[in-house]
């Protein structure tokens, strides 16, 4: 059979039995339109996770403090004081290093004549607006001058001056009240984007030292924040300030470090990694439903192998080889998964816009995840039409003929 | 042109060993209208079974235009029945929903030897020597009447000039009177375009317009006779 004929042969047979075609069709559209929304809203998740973390700049070192150790008692993450001022000083003097910003933090209540919140209060220096690339949208960076004099001044995140004063609201010079203590607000930083617990969003910042006085009352730091000079020597740094530290603290086995030093490279492939898993674990969900359509597929075209038995027998006495017949029914499997692939590509796109319109999600239509798609319904046209058609080819035309 | 020698055919269905046909020998000339004749078991469908090459004989030999074609594989069967073999069956088994002249061409599918452009003017002859009026023509095949329908499938028969026409009890499902219709269908397309036309069927009546009765019983020849 030459291909125009297998062509016509196809659309024949399929638009003789429009309702089972199109239903069967449906099935497909289904599976691959469900594979490339949720595939889109794996992959945006995934995308959006990976802007966050490099916006926050992935030559970043972060040095937090061990669990506590006394005795036998193991103390969280994070219990002990064990980072100074002193040893943020120390880490400066490597030469890879370009920046280190100490912090303090501490979760306080910030209130304002009729409003309050409670949120994050970082006490930092003045490196740290370079080390963590944070942009003002309006005031100014806290100052070297206002470090050493402990100075009450205060930059906002715009979700905490949201918070505070209302959306959109200018600032700066307005008094606010942490922990009692009465600050001036001289910025609001630039939204960085993300949501909830951590975000950069939320949050005040203050002098360290004010930081210190007021709110911790020691010398310790709650982070050491170490910008390297190039990504490529993030290794070396990373040992050469573990080792530092391990001399400053007089602890010989590594194992027993009283801190952790954390690589935002590291943290980036660890979520992408995770994201990775949940696209993946979207679009298994997704191809279930895919598998669904597949049998669909089977089952009519096995109705139809069933049905067409006498055509079968009649094909074959004109002359029709198994190749001939076996191509037939195929050709009518791989159509009806071809056109269900190529609209559910398109609802499934249509689907992704819907998701990131109404469902404040980004997502992400990859020219890959289309390919994809398109192939598995080609693939699964032939998979799941390859039984029914052998079946087809294997008949014997005289039994076929006398089938009724 | 068609020879049989010792052609035997035995079935074996689950231990039960039955011969259907026992060393029939017989000969057809080019150009011949014959009628197979014998009752239900007699044999005979497995003869037009192997005739159309179908089917192929347990042993013995099959020489069709001289070729021996009883131990051919499946494809070249399938070559020989696109281009050497025109059936006609009892139940017409037109496509169903397509219209007279897609049935009719329906046989180039499998025969590369037409070209496409061909193909119509083809199909309208033979629509034609089985005159079959031309307004049927793109009517739907469930829309004609029995007879017409039969026509229609002697016309998809004949639309690859095959060398053989064989019927398979092609009256069987016809009232007398359209049968009528039919078997002279038959034997103008033997006189007038001296095709070799085979006849299979139970009734005595429909072999005697035929040229010669070849009686099968029991798997094996009763007679072979010329009557006219």
């Amino acid at each position: 059979m030459i291909i125009s004929d297998l062509f016509e042969e196809t659309f024949l047979s399929l638009s003789a039995n429009k309702s089972r075609s199109v239903l069967t069709i449906l099935g497909i559209v289904i599976g691959i339109g469900s594979v490339i929304a949720m595939i889109s809203v794996g992959q945006g998740t995934t995308a959006n996770i990976s802007n966050q973390i490099e916006s926050l700049g992935t030559n970043l070192l972060t040095v937090s403090p061990g669990s506590q150790r006394r005795s036998m008692v193991q103390g969280g993450m994070g219990s002990s004081q064990s980072l100074t001022m002193e040893d943020a000083e120390a880490i400066r003097e490597i030469t890879d290093i370009q920046a280190v910003a100490p912090t303090v933090s501490a979760r306080k209540q910030v209130t304002i004549k009729g409003a309050n919140t409670n949120t994050s209060i970082n006490g930092i220096d003045t490196n740290y607006f370079g080390v963590k690339s944070v942009e003002l949208e309006s005031g100014a960076f806290i100052t070297e001058a206002q470090i050493k004099s402990r100075a009450k001044v205060a930059i906002l995140g715009p979700t905490t001056v949201t918070n505070l004063f209302g959306e959109g609201f200018d600032s700066v010079g307005e008094k606010i009240r942490i922990a009692g203590q009465e600050f001036t607000v001289i910025g609001v930083t630039k939204a960085k984007g993300g949501t909830g617990f951590g975000s950069s969003d939320d949050l005040i910042y203050i002098p360290i030292t004010t930081a210190q006085q007021y709110f911790t009352g020691s010398q310790n730091v709650s982070n050491i924040n170490i910008q390297v000079k190039t990504t490529d020597l993030m290794t070396s740094a990373q040992d050469q300030v573990q080792v530092l530290l391990l001399e400053r603290h007089n602890i010989s086995d590594v194992a027993k470090a009283d801190f952790s030093i954390m690589n935002q490279a590291d943290m980036l492939s660890t979520m992408s990694s995770v994201a990775g898993s949940m696209t993946l674990l979207l679009a298994a969900i997704a191809g279930i439903s895919l598998v669904v359509g597949g049998i669909g597929i089977m089952n009519m075209m096995l109705t139809t192998v069933t049905e067409r038995t006498r055509e079968i027998g009649l094909r074959k006495s004109l002359g029709a080889t198994k190749n001939d017949i076996s191509s037939q029914f195929l050709a009518e499997s791989v159509a009806l998964t071809f056109i269900g692939g190529v609209i559910g590509i398109v609802i499934g796109y249509l689907a992704s816009l819907i998701i990131a319109k109404f469902g404040s999600m980004t997502t992400v239509v990859t020219v890959w995840s289309v390919g994809l798609s398109f192939g598995i319904s080609a693939l699964i046209g032939i998979v799941f039409g390859y039984y029914p058609a052998r079946r087809a080819a294997k008949l014997d035309p005289i039994d076929a003929l006398r089938y009724q | 042109m068609i020879k049989f020698e010792n052609i035997t055919k035995i079935y074996n269905t689950g231990g039960v060993v039955t011969e259907v046909l026992r060393d029939i020998d017989f000969e057809i000339d080019k150009g011949e209208f014959v009628a197979i004749i014998g009752p239900s078991g007699s044999g005979k469908s497995t003869i037009m079974n192997i005739l159309g090459a179908l089917d192929r004989p347990t042993s013995g030999k099959y020489f069709l235009d001289s070729k021996d074609v009883s131990t051919l594989s499946d494809e070249e069967l399938a070559l020989i029945r696109s281009q050497q073999i025109g059936f006609v069956f009892q139940s017409f088994n037109l496509l169903p929903r397509s219209t007279v002249l897609r049935n009719v061409t329906l046989p180039f599918l499998y025969n590369r030897q037409v070209a496409k452009q061909a193909r119509l003017e083809k199909a309208k002859i033979a629509l034609q020597s089985v005159g079959l009026e031309e307004d049927r023509w793109t009517h739907l095949s469930n829309e004609l009447s029995g007879g017409q329908m039969q026509r229609v499938a002697i016309a998809r028969a004949l639309v690859n000039n095959p060398n053989i026409i064989l019927a398979d009890e092609p009256t069987g499902n016809l009232d007398s009177k359209t049968g009528q219709v039919v078997l002279k269908t038959f034997q103008e397309l033997h006189s007038n375009f001296g095709h070799t036309i085979i006849l299979i069927t139970h009734d005595k009546y429909v072999a005697e317009h035929a040229n010669r009765i070849i009686e099968i019983k029991d798997g094996q020849i009763l007679s072979d006779k010329k009557i006219k």
